[in-house]
């Protein structure tokens, strides 16, 4: 039997599930506390207790920035945190809109699609 | 809280200087950040030789404590080059008051240099932030322009309450002879400047200069017999509660309110005291935040504070009088100037930006994205 320790590091089992598909986060089993970027312990609390779940994908518009760029290297492109419905919140796009109409407070959902070369969590409005 | 008193007063600058703020074309970091120390040094009439503690951090050394001591040939008994970004140096004197207490060290100089306007423009030895780089947020900025879209959603800010404090910063900047940008600027220039990371634009962020800075911190028995009235470091604490934007828990609320509060008990003075106040600005957003953390209004009302030319020249609480990091220089880690600008004005050598009877002066660092945050307050003798 592995011990908590033992194989990939959460970074890289977090990547290996995105690259299946899914968004997993963590939860500490002595709290029941969402975390997300992944970690090796409880942040705060030290426990070894992380266990993985499937994120709900559901999340919220913390703040948002349009990054401005020109034209010719891509265009300007939304830069936002979005507060996920566990707890965590992350850093991410919201795409399929315009990123200057992406306003705090608007309802989210998670979506996975390659960016810069490798599988990420994304969002769209609701 | 614990009691620091046992630090307070225990260390006192005699020595600070500035070199190539600005543009300093051909002259690589090292070489600012040891003529700025052989400016202080000389500033404070103390030889090379004496200096036996040596702190310095830049955005370009790995090792920058090691770096200075080579270049100029020194071998400190005690060093630090701990990088915790723009506010490091305010942490280095937390730390070379304790060692110069202790008796570790007997002549304290804190170094910073950087050629990053003449080298080509912002560059860190900062890794790529995980869980973050994959959507290229162009950090710094894009970490201050979304705590800016939050502070502004949560207490109705406008971009011209944020443009009030860059037009302050230029009001000073027009009184210092030393500052970058001195021409006349406008609440409607700010706001109306391109947009870099909405809701900043380009004159919401601080300037990409060139400079190096120094200090002198030697035991107050010491620094009496020198040339210059000796500034007291009379309190200072840090705190830092992320390093990713997206890991700090209200970016409203910075962990200045950790270190403000601190600071202000170990020197036994509060806000109210303060006759100067020099909060590092690397973008609009920081000023309002800075003092509403301090304690200089309450939270959301910031906005409010800086309207009307309250932060100004003529204003009511003179807040960075160099010009800040707006307006005066910005060579990638400003820490040092805000400091040296506190111990100017408390010195009273800063000319026509003066503040007349500056006894008291809060130098406040910040790093990082909004994270590490270091509190220092200095004195002339008489606040002892």
């Amino acid at each position: 039997m592995s011990g908590y320790f033992d194989g990939p590091g959460p970074e890289a089992v977090f990547r290996e599930h995105l690259a299946q598909g899914r968004f997993m986060i963590q939860r500490s089993a002595s709290t029941g506390r969402h975390v997300f970027y992944p970690r090796v312990v409880a942040p705060g609390t030290g426990a070894a207790d992380l266990e993985w779940v499937e994120a709900s994908g559901e999340g919220t518009v913390y703040a948002t920035t349009v990054t401005r760029r020109r034209p010719e290297q891509g265009g300007d492109y939304n830069v936002a945190l979005i507060d996920l419905a566990e707890g965590p919140r992350m850093l991410s796009r919201v795409v399929g809109i315009d990123p200057g109409a992406v306003t705090i407070g608007m309802k989210v959902r998670a979506r996975i699609q390659e960016l810069n070369g490798a599988p990420a969590v994304v969002f769209e409005p609701v | 809280m614990p009691n620091l008193k046992f630090l307070r007063g225990k260390a006192a600058c005699v020595g600070a200087a500035t070199a190539g703020t600005g543009e300093a074309p051909g002259r690589n970091a090292t070489e600012l950040m040891a003529e700025a120390v052989h400016r202080a040094l000389a500033d404070a009439g103390i030889g090379l030789a004496e200096v036996d503690g040596l702190f310095a951090a830049t955005a370009v050394h790995s090792m920058a404590a090691m770096s200075l001591a080579e270049h100029l040939g020194l071998r400190p008994k005690y060093s630090n080059g701990s990088n915790i970004g723009g506010s490091s140096f305010l942490a280095h004197a937390l730390d070379a008051a304790m060692a110069l207490e202790a008796g570790l060290i007997d002549v304290a100089v804190i170094a910073y240099g950087s050629n990053q306007r003449t080298a080509g423009g912002f560059r860190s030895v900062s890794e790529p932030m995980p869980f973050e780089a994959q959507y290229e947020p162009r950090n710094p900025i894009t970490a201050y322009a979304l705590a800016a879209s939050r502070y502004m959603h949560q207490y109705g800010a406008t971009r011209a309450d944020l443009a009030a404090v860059a037009v302050a910063a230029r009001g000073w900047a027009q009184l210092n002879p030393e500052a970058f940008m001195r021409e006349p600027l406008t609440i409607g220039e700010v706001v109306s400047a391109r947009p870099i990371s909405d809701p900043l634009g380009k004159l919401d962020c601080c300037l990409v200069t060139d400079g190096g800075a120094a200090v002198v911190l030697t035991r107050p028995d010491r620094a009496r017999d020198g040339s210059h009235k000796p500034v007291y470091l009379l309190g200072a604490a840090m705190a830092h509660h992320h390093r990713m934007i997206s890991a700090m828990p209200d970016l409203t609320v910075t962990a200045a309110a950790d270190s403000g509060p601190r600071a202000f008990a170990m020197a036994g003075y509060g806000p109210k005291d303060m006759d100067t106040v020099q909060l590092y600005d690397a973008f609009t957003i920081n000023t309002i935040l800075f003092l509403e953390d301090l304690g200089f209004c309450a939270k959301g009302e910031g906005k409010d504070f800086v309207r009307g030319g309250r932060i100004a020249p003529g204003g009511s609480l003179p807040v960075n009088t160099n010009g800040g990091g707006l307006s005066c220089v910005h060579p990638g880690m400003y820490g040092l100037f805000v400091m040296i600008e506190a111990i100017r004005q408390a010195r009273g050598t800063c000319g026509k930006r003066q503040v007349d009877g500056a006894r008291l002066c809060l130098a406040h660092g910040n790093g990082g994205v909004l994270s590490s945050q270091v509190t220092t307050i200095w004195g002339t003798e008489e606040t002892l």
